[in-house]
């Protein structure tokens, strides 16, 4: 790479750092217990809408995990996430009411927070909907993890998102608060994600699963992007670009082996299909404050209507950590 | 009740576990003496020293400031070794541990272990050019260089000087002809030994050189014992693994079985907050001494597999963390599979005599242009791979690596054609696990057999000819690293069966004795005849080879009988 992309990307990170700065003043604090984070903790950054049933799991999960702080931003909820939210000990909420689309779905808010409190920090940004997991998850906390990252002058770690779902139709089996999401949605596709480079982030482009196989046959290029890079040992000159797919500076971005060896790597388990997806869907299609016009919505909407089974009789059903690793879904590296 | 080992400990960070194991070595009756870096905040020093002020057999020494490969580490050891020496008259080893070594066996074992070798140095010793151990490329250099720059904080300067020595071809000599050793920095040595590098006249000329060598506390006592031991073990008492990066393995909960089941006395690293490895191995364990040596076999076949994993990765492994530049994925596929050209076209029933002959899975066109036409007409298959031409299309090589990783340890088979996406070509072409096999100019036959208007089949025939000729170009260019065989369709059906059973016996099929039943060649008649009239019409087929017209049936066999073969 010259010095003059590589001087543009530079420009190009200023540029989101500033528009992160300017999309502050959406922001207003509900219960910030920003002050309770000590140096070394792992934070989780999460925007959310609506998400009220998700969010009894979802803090359980990274809890037991080892998380000791949750930076929260809640876009407009109608269903009492913020207050929930705002009762837990160790979550900070903000609340906006601004366009997520404007604030380029939510990473503008984030890149702001992460800005302010995440300075030498481990953070993980992940969605309500999605589970992350690592090698040795069940036996060794995440500390385990990024105290090896720290020893290894790791700074950046991926984790590609894999989508779940239920056997059967989504709305079969109800979703109910407090309960694991891969109990009903315990299925993936195993072997069916084309990757290309992204020469100018230097990051990969991972597309597949059920979402490519059931609703985007015909237009694969536009089914969405499974590459993730959500846990990063924060700088306040870091910026995410795209949602967690890319960062710069772009270094972070190389999380993967290009010399035929394998680096260590997670998954994030996306429990999106459950029953509460239809009427999601169609309220986001409504609203239109997704990307690419909303196309995947779109997408769903046709194909829901039909017969909104993504079970096919090749999908594998989720056991652990270890048999995602044999499928060469995520590695242990040189982690042992 | 003073033992006969002594405790050397340099400790620079998690300081509580450091404790922990100082009062375990403590308890067992071993002196202590304690090195703590100098980076140390003074307040936790001084909470540090307070805590084990209890313990009569412990001592600390002055802090040195200890930076990763420089000579700080050695020092400290000496001054730490010396107090050792002095205080305790009874200590007979002396052992270096870290803060993070944490002793696996009773103590007790550890010291009849040493009484019953009282002239033995364990300490891991072989000069540079004989191991491949180091990480980094610097091996002999780390002796005939200096090293005045730390590498950790200074890499520019570090790199830039060692470039410049190189350069002016600065060497340095050993003093006193001294044989450069390396090995593991953690040592068990004998009083004498260890008092006679100490108390060596020539000691301030190896300080001086050592000084500047790069990473010193892996060669100084490794180098120095060599000159006066009597009895070198050349192994390290501690277990301590290094990955492809030269920085040590670390010992989690989960690998509380194996450490045990490993004998080993000592073990390092272990991560601070592995709870439940310090309680099992600090608390009570006054077991029977068991006689056994250390066993590291089985931490070092699983470290060793962590390393290749690494740096080597799974063959025709595709994923986030492993995207291997092209020609650099040690095998495109993860395993063996065939790839057949035109033999679908001239045989009856030839895939379902395929997968009777060899019991792979045999497909149809998997590049077809309507879909992937996948054994048994499924329409997803192993892995949820999908046969929409489009997602396919996507990505062609991405498709083959998918399938041929999702149905490991199964042979994959398939059609190919002039007719199919030739995106393909390149990727088969290079992939030394592909086995291709083509009849050329086989794509006619269909034609011949269909009942359409001439122009129309003209125009056909002369674009897939077109197409094929490319192809095999592809397959007959110097980068092929497929096996690849290739018949004109005039050669082939002169003999179909002998290049056959090579096929098949080089796939390796369950039975490997002769083929039992051949394959029905289709009817032929009035082929040669069809071919002329493409001649006719100023479109030539050459890629059939030659098919005189007046033969027609270019078939050794009359018509109606099954061939057979004799055994």
């Amino acid at each position: 790479m010259g010095a003059w992309q590589s001087y543009r990307l530079r420009l190009q990170r200023k540029r989101w750092r500033i528009r992160a700065f300017r999309k502050r003043r959406e922001l207003r604090a509900i219960a910030d217990r920003t002050a309770q984070i000590r140096p070394g903790d792992i934070l989780v950054f999460s925007t959310l809408r609506n998400e009220r049933v998700r969010l009894p799991y979802f803090l359980k999960y990274y809890r037991d995990m080892g998380v000791n702080h949750f930076l929260m931003v809640d876009n407009d909820s109608t269903d009492g996430s913020a207050d929930y939210l705002a009762e837990q000990p160790d979550v900070s909420v903000w609340h906006t009411t601004q366009s997520y689309k404007r604030a380029r779905f939510g990473v503008d808010w984030l890149n702001w927070l992460q800005w302010q409190h995440a300075h030498g920090h481990w953070t993980l940004v992940v969605d309500p909907d999605e589970l992350f997991l690592y090698p040795f998850c069940d036996t060794r906390p995440l500390r385990a993890l990024t105290d090896w990252l720290d020893a290894s002058s790791i700074k950046s770690f991926s984790a590609m998102l894999l989508d779940m779902y239920p056997k059967g139709r989504l709305n079969d089996q109800p979703y109910a608060a407090g309960q694991d999401p891969l109990e009903i949605a315990s299925w993936f596709d195993s072997g069916n994600y084309t990757i290309t480079k992204n020469k100018r982030f230097g990051n990969l482009w991972i597309q597949g699963g059920p979402r490519a196989r059931v609703f985007f046959p015909d237009q694969p290029e536009r089914a969405p992007a499974l590459n993730k890079i959500p846990l990063v040992k924060w700088d306040r000159r870091y910026a995410y670009v795209s949602s967690t797919h890319m960062l710069l500076p772009r270094g972070l971005n190389l999380v993967y082996d290009e010399w035929g060896g394998e680096k260590a790597s997670g998954v994030l388990l996306h429990t999106k299909f459950l029953s509460t997806f239809t009427g999601k869907a169609q309220e986001e299609l409504e609203r239109g404050q997704h990307y690419s016009g909303s196309v995947e919505y779109k997408a769903y909407a046709a194909t829901l209507e039909e017969n909104p089974e993504l079970w096919c009789k090749w999908s594998e059903k989720f056991i652990n950590w270890r048999q995602l690793e044999i499928l060469g879904l995520m590695s242990k590296g040189n982690w042992a | 009740m003073s033992s006969n080992v002594g405790i050397v400990m340099l400790v620079h960070t998690a300081l509580g576990r450091a404790e922990q194991v100082a009062r375990h070595w403590a308890r067992a009756g071993c002196p202590v003496v304690i090195h703590a870096d100098r980076k140390v905040p003074r307040a936790t020093w001084r909470a540090f020293r307070k805590s084990l002020a209890d313990l009569p057999e412990l001592r600390f020494i002055t802090r040195h400031r200890c930076e990763w490969g420089t000579w700080g580490i050695v020092s400290a050891s000496q001054e730490a070794a010396e107090v050792m020496l002095r205080d305790f008259p009874d200590v007979r080893h002396v052992y270096l541990a870290s803060g993070s070594c944490l002793p696996l066996r009773p103590v007790q074992e550890l010291a009849d272990y040493l009484a019953e070798r009282p002239r033995t140095d364990f300490i891991e010793s072989a000069t540079t050019h004989e191991v491949p151990w180091t990480v980094g490329g610097l091996d002999e250099e780390r002796f005939t260089l200096r090293f005045p720059f730390a590498w950790k904080r200074h890499r520019y300067l570090f790199d830039r000087y060692v470039a410049l020595q190189r350069r002016l071809g600065l060497r340095r000599r050993m003093p006193n002809g001294i044989v450069p050793h390396m090995g593991s920095q953690w040592w068990c040595l004998t009083r004498q030994t260890l008092s006679a590098i100490l108390e060596d006249p020539e000691r301030p000329a190896y300080d001086r050189f050592f000084r500047q060598v790069w990473i010193p506390d892996e060669s100084y006592f490794q180098t120095l014992a060599r000159l006066y031991s009597t009895n070198i073990e050349s192994r390290s008492l501690t277990l301590s693994k290094f990955d492809f990066q030269g920085k040590p393995h670390i010992f989690y909960d989960d690998h509380l079985q194996l450490l045990r089941r490993s004998d080993c006395f000592v073990a390092r690293k272990i991560w601070p907050h592995a709870d439940r490895l310090y309680e099992a191995f600090l608390g009570d364990n006054a077991g029977i001494a068991r006689q056994t040596e250390p066993n590291p076999g089985k931490i070092d076949r699983i470290f060793a597999k962590a390393v290749d994993r690494r740096t080597k990765g799974r063959a025709g492994l595709y994923m986030h963390s492993r995207f291997p530049n092209e020609d650099w994925e040690n095998g495109m596929t993860s395993g063996q599979y065939s790839v057949f050209e035109g033999f679908a076209e001239l045989f009856e029933d030839w895939e379902s005599w395929l997968a009777r002959a060899t019991g792979a899975r045999v497909h149809g066109h998997l590049y077809a242009p309507e879909r992937a036409e996948f054994a048994g007409g499924q329409r997803v298959i192993n892995g949820a791979l999908s046969d929409s031409a489009g997602l396919r299309d996507m990505n062609p090589r991405a498709f083959l690596t998918n399938l041929i990783w999702n149905t490991r340890g199964e042979r994959q088979i398939f059609q190919f054609g002039p007719a199919d996406n030739q995106a393909i070509s390149w990727s088969i072409a290079k992939d030394p696990n592909a086995q291709i096999s083509v009849v050329s100019g086989a794509w006619a036959v269909p034609l011949f057999k269909s009942n359409r208007n001439f122009a129309e089949l003209r125009r056909e025939a002369a674009l897939l000819q077109k197409v094929e000729h490319k192809h095999l170009d592809i397959l007959r260019s110097p980068w092929v690293k497929a096996r690849i065989r290739i018949w004109s369709m005039a050669e082939f059906v002169e003999a179909p069966m002998e290049p056959l059973q090579a096929i098949i016996d080089e796939i390796g099929s369950r039975q490997l004795r002769r083929l039992a039943e051949a394959p029905k060649l289709t009817e032929l008649d009035g082929f040669g005849q069809f071919l002329q009239n493409l001649k006719n019409q100023g479109m030539h087929p050459y890629l059939m080879g030659d098919f005189p017209a007046d033969r027609g049936l270019a078939r050794p066999m009359p018509a109606g009988r099954r061939p057979y073969l004799v055994k």
